[in-house]
């Protein structure tokens, strides 16, 4: 009998001809250093490898999967200190392969994605969720592994809908990215029939002779009564001073306190501890959204590659946006991507620092295609014609 | 010697019950269960994370995966204590028992392997190289070849237990969770938690012969995610957990069609059925019972609170002893 097994092996056909046949793929990833934040905090530090981390984990997962198929995968990194040229970095990248993990501005990556040489590639956005990015500013060979602004806040908003958190104000930060957050978190609202009673800029004027844990109650008294403070701080500058100082005992949401994220450390279902486990051990510290991201990216071109055996930009292309594509992301749903702006579909965390408190989509949040198009810019919302 | 104490415990006292054996993953506890009572009689403690749980042949033994120990505990099933641990490799999730009742081969989540162990000299006899998580573990029953699944990877590796290498490697869907062999053998069935089916194979051709998909009526098809899986006893039939859809799919072996959904607790994972194969037995984690399923009427008729999270589950008879 076992004869026959090792005669079976060496007859079969299909196999041996996958495992013979060596399919090379390379991915490159590009990493535009910006400046450092300014914040009033240095607590936690951005790690040095934010992003790549989550890519290298991917790599080793396609690479372990890669073996048993004669599939091997080349990884090569460019880093772009500030002041030196991004676009010139992403040509010489885009000279060794058609795929590219992108870690840089947005305004960046949309010069990347206008490239002559960038037309038949597959890039991959994993650090903006401008949401312009994903509407009139879309571009058909730019895909999203990092959830829009709109996806985190819409989750928030449907939180605030289940809990009956009706009477909200907002704080917002004087830098661009909390405005965008802020404006997000505006439209989020309005798409579920909420809305803000009040509405402060946090004053960088105001006198910091005082702690920000003396101001804040101050500050926050003139909202009077709310169900729901909500930051729009994702800098990380002032928030977390606002969390149990606010003159009304309310719970702080958005940018601090219980937030909607793609990725943070207290997921454990769905399998996920054990891609926290591989990620903390391969890097000494926890996965953050953008090596998520990063590791979603480097495993769609994998997945592709893996089912259509194929590295060609063509066939992967017409995989990823095939019906036959699912990736199975820690999440307890497979992830797809939205075939009019390239936003990879995905449930969002609602989390604080130290549990998962929600997944979004919530309960009772329904739509006729896909509950994963609740949040989001859904197909009639979205301005993106690159896609058509 | 042991027929005749069987006997005379038959002739002098009704017949002791069955039992379920349940292990509770955020509990790190075992909870019996007469199948008799329907009701948990015992409850041992055992290392961390304990997942999967399997018998030895006579019943003397129970192996106990102690994911978070990262050993795999033996422990004696009827005083619930644990008599050693065995090397495993690091957190074993599941693992099966070769028909020779000698090795098991065991799934090394965090490190892509698989580990056989000899129960008897308690030394690692062999690591394979597997894809990315591996979970779902089986042998055939004559004992030829053993298959490892791996989530991430999506395949289902298949080992040659002579030599302990693979002899071939076969893709199914997203996040394969459970295999077994059925008709002797002659297929093995492998479950895609997020691709949402159940994948048939040829084991001579280790090729696909069927695919089986699910749809539970008013739960969305993202939600329907198939788990560990049973037989009956003359294979005509496997039950399916279907994961937070909170129901088990009655799957017909010859058609490969679904018969029946029966309604369970929240995130139904493994099962076990009773001696008679009257009632089977299913871990729901998320309500953190075990549902008990009519088999004919195929219904479930009763909710029995067990610990944390419950994974594993195992039958042993009452003939035991």
């Amino acid at each position: 009998m076992f004869g026959r097994v090792v005669a079976i092996f060496l007859s079969l056909p299909i196999f041996a001809a996958v495992a013979l046949a060596e399919t090379q793929v390379t991915i490159g990833y590009l990493k535009v250093e910006t400046p450092a934040p300014k914040t009033l905090s240095n607590l936690d530090a951005i790690p040095d490898d934010l992003g790549v981390a989550g890519a290298r984990t991917g790599l080793d997962d396609n690479q372990t999967t890669g073996k048993f198929l004669g599939q091997s995968y080349n990884f090569t990194e460019q880093f772009v200190a500030l002041g030196e040229d991004p676009i010139a970095a992403a040509r010489a990248l885009l000279s060794e392969t058609p795929y590219l993990v992108l870690s840089a501005p947005s305004e960046v990556q949309l010069a990347i994605a206008d490239l002559p040489e960038a037309q038949a590639a597959m890039l991959f956005n994993t650090s903006s969720g401008d949401l312009s990015l994903r509407d009139a500013n879309c571009r058909a060979n730019l895909l999203h592994t990092l959830p829009s602004d709109a996806m985190r806040t819409d989750a928030l908003a449907q939180v605030f809908v289940k809990k009956r958190w009706t009477d909200l104000v907002m704080i917002t930060g004087p830098n661009a990215e909390d405005a965008a957050y802020a404006e997000a978190m505006r439209r989020s609202l309005t798409k579920f029939g909420l809305k803000l009673s009040s509405e402060k800029n946090w004053n960088f004027d105001a006198d910091m002779r005082r702690t920000a844990s003396q101001e804040i109650p101050l500050f926050t008294q003139e909202f009077g009564d709310y169900d729901a403070l909500i930051l729009a701080d994702e800098l990380h500058d002032f928030g977390r001073y606002v969390l149990y100082n606010t003159w009304a005992a309310r719970p702080v949401v958005g940018s601090e306190g219980l937030t909607a994220v793609t990725w943070a450390q207290v997921i454990e279902q769905w399998g996920a501890a054990q891609l926290q486990s591989r990620f903390k051990e391969a890097h000494g510290r926890a996965m953050a959204p953008q090596d998520y991201a990063a590791w979603a990216a480097m495993r769609t071109v994998g997945e592709a590659v893996t089912r259509t055996s194929s590295a060609d930009y063509y066939d992967v292309r017409d995989f990823v946006f095939s019906d036959d594509f699912e990736l199975a992301g820690f999440k307890g749903r497979p992830l797809t991507y939205r075939d009019w702006n390239g936003q990879l579909r995905q449930p969002i965390a609602i989390v604080h620092p130290r549990a998962l408190v929600a997944s979004a989509p919530l309960d009772g949040f329904l739509h006729h295609v896909n509950e994963l198009d609740s949040l989001g810019l859904d197909r009639p919302e979205s301005k993106c014609k690159a896609f058509e | 010697m042991i027929r005749a104490t069987l006997a005379l415990l038959l002739m002098t006292t009704p017949l002791s019950a069955g039992e379920i054996w349940v292990t509770n993953e955020k509990d790190d506890t075992v909870s019996v269960i007469s199948t008799d009572t329907l009701e948990v009689i015992q409850t041992y403690d055992t290392g961390e994370r304990p997942r999967g749980i399997t018998f030895s042949k006579d019943f003397s033994r129970v192996y106990i995966c102690a994911s978070d120990s990262d050993s795999v505990q033996v422990m004696d099933p009827d005083t619930g204590k644990i008599l050693h641990d065995l090397p495993s490799g690091e957190d074993p999730e599941q693992f099966v028992l070769h028909p020779n009742d000698r090795h098991l081969y065991i799934a090394n989540e965090d490190d892509a392997i698989t580990t056989v162990v000899d129960t008897q000299s308690r030394k690692v006899i062999a690591q394979i190289d597997v894809g990315v998580e591996p979970e779902g573990m089986a042998v055939s029953p004559d004992g030829k070849i053993a298959i490892t699944t791996s989530e991430t990877t999506n395949m289902a590796h298949w080992i040659d237990t002579e030599t302990q290498e693979l002899f071939a490697n076969t893709l199914v869907d997203s996040r394969p969770r459970h295999a077994e062999f059925a008709k002797d053998g002659a297929e093995m069935w492998v479950s895609s938690e997020i691709g949402g089916t159940l994948t048939v194979f040829d084991s001579d051709s280790q090729s696909e012969i069927a695919k089986i998909e699910f749809e539970v009526q008013g739960v969305h098809p993202d939600r329907v995610q198939p788990v560990g899986f049973k037989f009956t006893e003359n294979d005509s039939h496997a039950f399916v957990a279907l994961g937070p859809s909170n129901h088990v799919a009655v799957v017909n072996s010859e058609t490969y069609e679904v018969e029946d959904y029966i309604l369970v607790g929240r995130r139904v994972w493994h099962m076990a059925f009773n001696e008679d194969q009257t009632q089977l037995f299913t871990t729901n984690g998320v309500s953190g019972d075990v549902t008990v399923i009519d088999v004919d009427a195929r219904k479930a008729i009763k909710s029995i609170k067990v610990g944390r999270f419950p994974w594993g589950a195992a039958y042993r008879p009452a003939s035991h002893d």
